[in-house]
């Protein structure tokens, strides 16, 4: 897992959950491109974290190689669904991630904190264990108003008191925030992740409209 | 998300709509997966960022999120798109 700040001269600025593209040119002319979410609030430096794959064509490059001041093309910011306007009217916020899913939601954490927002958040963060929780100390400190929440699905550090197992009903229904609330949900992860959850939370009474959702691949793709 | 969703047929490496967000923009100029994309073979309108999206076919397929008929298709060759969105009825995006 690697964070690497972008400086792009050209950068129109982004809204917190936006992601951007990056494309590779080999020599022979062969082309590859990935989605990565953008891990910055708006205003601050371009960052995305990318998450090394083994059989990836793009993430070896940039976990690996890749060296400051190397150049690479990208095309963003881009997207305007899977997007929170913080200055929208304060719903509660619900976010679930699965995996390298929480990459959009520190973007919004980190949004909320810079505009000063006091909306309710409640993020709900499933990670295979505890050293594959991404920016946990920047999650643990997190600001007012905001709780975050993990469940660890394979292995679980001696003594861990917090959640198991993957999100399913049961831990949907006591995290989430309760439907009569109007609350707006997003939910990033693998496809199969992102499927359960948002069908869970349709059944928890949320309007399917209300719950956002990003999915991303499980060979590679945008976190 | 309803009964008649292809929820279960559709395999795990399988997207959505956010993950053309970057080529429709090439194509169109603007933000386009919160634009309206109606099927031509079922009717049933929807966003963008909300259909299938299969980035592994050759080229980007886009699907039907209720149906599963193919919406649009893209296919890079060189320097140009290729497009075919003969599975459109109507594709609306708020203007400026």
């Amino acid at each position: 897992m690697r964070t690497i700040v972008l400086r792009l001269p050209e950068w129109a600025g982004h809204q917190a959950g936006q992601h951007l593209d990056v494309r590779l040119t080999a020599e022979d002319g062969y082309t590859a491109e990935r989605s990565y979410s953008i891990a910055s609030a708006p205003g601050e430096p371009v960052a995305i974290t990318v998450e090394r794959l083994d059989d990836g064509e793009v993430s070896p490059y940039l976990t690996v190689e890749l060296r400051p001041g190397d150049e690479i093309e990208v095309r963003g910011p881009i997207g305007g669904y899977f997007v929170w306007p913080a200055e929208e009217p304060a719903a509660e916020l619900l976010l679930v991630a699965g995996g390298s899913g929480v990459v959009p939601f520190r973007s919004m954490l980190r949004h909320r904190r810079n505009v000063g927002s006091a909306v309710p958040v409640r993020l709900l963060y499933s990670a295979r264990s505890l050293p594959d929780v991404i920016y946990r100390a920047e999650l643990d400190a997190a600001a007012d108003g905001v709780r975050v929440i993990y469940t660890l699905t394979r292995r679980q550090p001696p003594g861990w008191a917090g959640h198991t197992g993957r999100v399913g009903p049961g831990l949907l229904s006591e995290v989430a925030w309760p439907a009569s609330a109007a609350p707006l949900a997003y939910v990033c992860g693998p496809t199969p992740f992102v499927e359960v959850v948002a069908a869970e939370l349709v059944d928890l009474g949320y309007p399917p409209l209300r719950v956002k959702t990003e999915r991303y691949g499980g060979t590679e793709g945008s976190g | 998300m309803n009964e008649s969703s292809p929820r279960d047929e559709t395999p795990d490496w399988a997207l959505d709509g956010n993950a053309v967000g970057g080529v429709l923009r090439e194509i169109f100029g603007v933000e386009m997966t919160t634009a309206v994309a109606t099927c031509a073979t079922c009717g049933t309108p929807g966003l963008v960022a909300e259909t299938v999206v299969y980035l592994r076919a050759p080229g980007v397929v886009v699907r039907c999120r209720t149906c599963a008929a193919v919406l649009m298709v893209v296919i890079r060759r060189g320097d140009r798109n290729c497009l075919d969105f003969s599975g459109l009825a109507a594709l609306e995006q708020r203007a400026g």
